[in-house]
């Protein structure tokens, strides 16, 4: 569980979350639904340790993370598997070397089980004979599920989406969005996922919280979510289901 | 702009040129921590001895191979002109490669092939997150990318400086013996009178230190890179006029130290 309270972070200056108060329930997947630029990257990036909050507490199963020096944070972050909202995968390695990477650092095996391992979670997220291949000669969708594949590989508690839907067509939207439930429930794992997009959010959440101005205006279950009467959450909505109407 | 505008900005730069050097200081401690550490992955640091040493071979030579016949040319015709022969140029050239044309051009190549490539690559991996995934994978970018490139620029430069004398010499040879039919035994007697394998150890101190430079300004160039590819464009630049302009600063006081402690 992530118990997160009073999380305050500002960039250049400016804040970006504000005493933002939220826990993260082991097994569920939460999404945290938002206008671009709101700080929704920001957020996870104070989570998983890749950026310091200026204040307040962030306990991942009971340690404060906020205060632990690089190495101690380094363990925490084994815990996590995290989709970059790019991808991030190593232009100049194969897939299978990518899929490899965290594996051949934290895992401990030998090389022959890590190689029949890559062939295992390519095979989870639907990907076959793609092993030899570079990043660049393969479609957005199948970077996609590479990255997934290269995240869940180290056996994470925790798996972290930026933005995961984003540039994909709709029916490989609807693809990567069923791979994630496949996937939760075949690893027992607690997900969070940061998205604009809303019917990724209805579609696969568990609960949904809205990012407003660097503070959640909502929290709630995703059936409660879509009958909320916040003026932000309202609006937000309303544009987008009108969007998807047209 | 007002006095106090101008002196405020000042300050501003002074303060961020100053947070710049303490970011890059702490980077290399970093990095030479790490050094004594077990390597992150072993065939990485001979891939980057590849990159930067044999495929930067052909370019060295090239340019120090006409660096050399330039020499010859220009000294050739200057002595004839002033004592009516083409006097000393196995000397002038041998001392010329070797003391400093050779560390000096072999690191101006490397800071614009090298450098400039190694800012590139760090840049677009921090941009792209890259660099925050080799977090999440169980390393850092200064164990992942940051020791290869520093073990492998550091060795590699002297070693290209020594091929860039060489080169350098044997073009000033070639010149010298058709332009000035000045013959053979005489160009290689003079460096064999006068060079010393101690001028051959002041080249190759200064080019360690030139490597160090350009590893360190472009690995951190590339570490904090900002914005997209416009971005890693400004950073690339930077790394390398950066490069430029400490070797030739350092050059100098390196030269002066070791003269003054008889290596020339």
């Amino acid at each position: 569980m992530i118990q997160i309270r009073n999380l305050y972070k500002s960039l250049a200056g400016q804040p970006v979350l504000k005493d933002i108060d939220i826990d993260i329930l082991d097994g569920e997947i939460l999404t945290l639904l938002g206008g671009s630029g709101v700080g929704k990257s920001v957020f996870l990036k104070n989570i998983i340790g890749l950026m310091r909050p200026d204040r307040g507490s962030i306990r991942i199963d009971e340690t404060e993370i906020t205060a632990l020096k690089l190495k101690e944070l380094s363990k925490i972050q084994r815990k996590f598997g995290m989709v970059f909202q790019g991808d991030a995968l190593f232009d100049s390695l194969t897939v299978a070397e990518n899929v490899a990477f965290g594996m051949k650092r934290l895992s401990g095996l030998s090389m022959a089980q890590i190689a029949r391992k890559v062939t295992e979670y390519l095979s989870m997220v639907r990907l076959e004979g793609v092993e030899d291949k570079l990043p660049e000669s393969l479609s957005i969708g199948m970077k996609r599920r590479v990255s997934l594949a290269r995240s869940i590989a180290t056996r994470p508690e925790y798996i972290f989406y930026d933005e995961p839907t984003t540039g994909l067509d709709p029916i490989t939207t609807d693809v990567i969005c069923n791979l994630f439930l496949d996937l939760q429930k075949e690893l027992d794992i607690t997900s969070v996922m940061v998205t604009h997009d809303i019917s990724t959010a209805y579609k696969i959440s568990d609960r949904i919280a809205f990012l407003h101005e660097g503070s959640i205006a909502e929290v709630d279950n995703a059936e409660e979510f879509k009958k909320s009467d916040n003026r932000h959450v309202r609006n937000f909505i309303d544009i987008n289901t009108g969007i998807l109407r047209d | 702009m007002s006095e106090n505008n101008i002196i405020n900005s000042l300050k501003i730069k002074l303060v961020r040129s100053l947070e710049s050097f303490g970011g890059g200081v702490d980077m290399v401690r970093k990095i030479f921590l790490l050094l004594f550490k077990k390597p992150d992955e072993p065939a990485n640091i001979i891939k980057q001895m590849v990159r930067v040493g044999a495929d930067s071979v052909p370019i060295v030579i090239l340019s120090s191979f006409f660096t050399g016949m330039v020499l010859a040319l220009q000294s050739g015709t200057a002595t004839i002109r002033i004592l009516g022969y083409p006097l000393f140029m196995g000397g002038l050239v041998s001392f010329s490669m070797i003391l400093e044309l050779g560390p000096i051009l072999t690191a101006m190549v490397m800071a614009g092939r090298i450098g400039a490539s190694i800012t590139a690559q760090i840049g677009t991996m921090k941009v792209s997150e890259q660099l925050d995934a080799l977090y999440m994978l169980g390393t850092t970018p200064e164990k992942y990318l940051g020791v290869p490139l520093f073990i492998a620029t550091i060795l590699m430069v002297p070693v290209l400086t020594l091929i860039a004398d060489i080169v350098g010499v044997t073009g000033g040879y070639i010149a010298a013996v058709t332009n000035f039919e000045v013959p053979g035994s005489v160009y290689i007697n003079e460096i064999v009178s006068y060079l010393k394998m101690v001028h051959v150890f002041n080249g190759l101190i200064k080019s360690f230190f030139f490597g160090f430079i350009i590893v360190s300004v472009s690995c951190y160039m590339g570490f904090t890179t900002k914005g997209g590819a416009e971005g890693v464009g400004k950073s690339t630049t930077r790394a390398v006029v950066f490069s430029m302009i400490f070797i030739l600063v350092s050059d100098y006081f390196l030269s002066s130290l070791l003269n003054s402690l008889g290596m020339v």
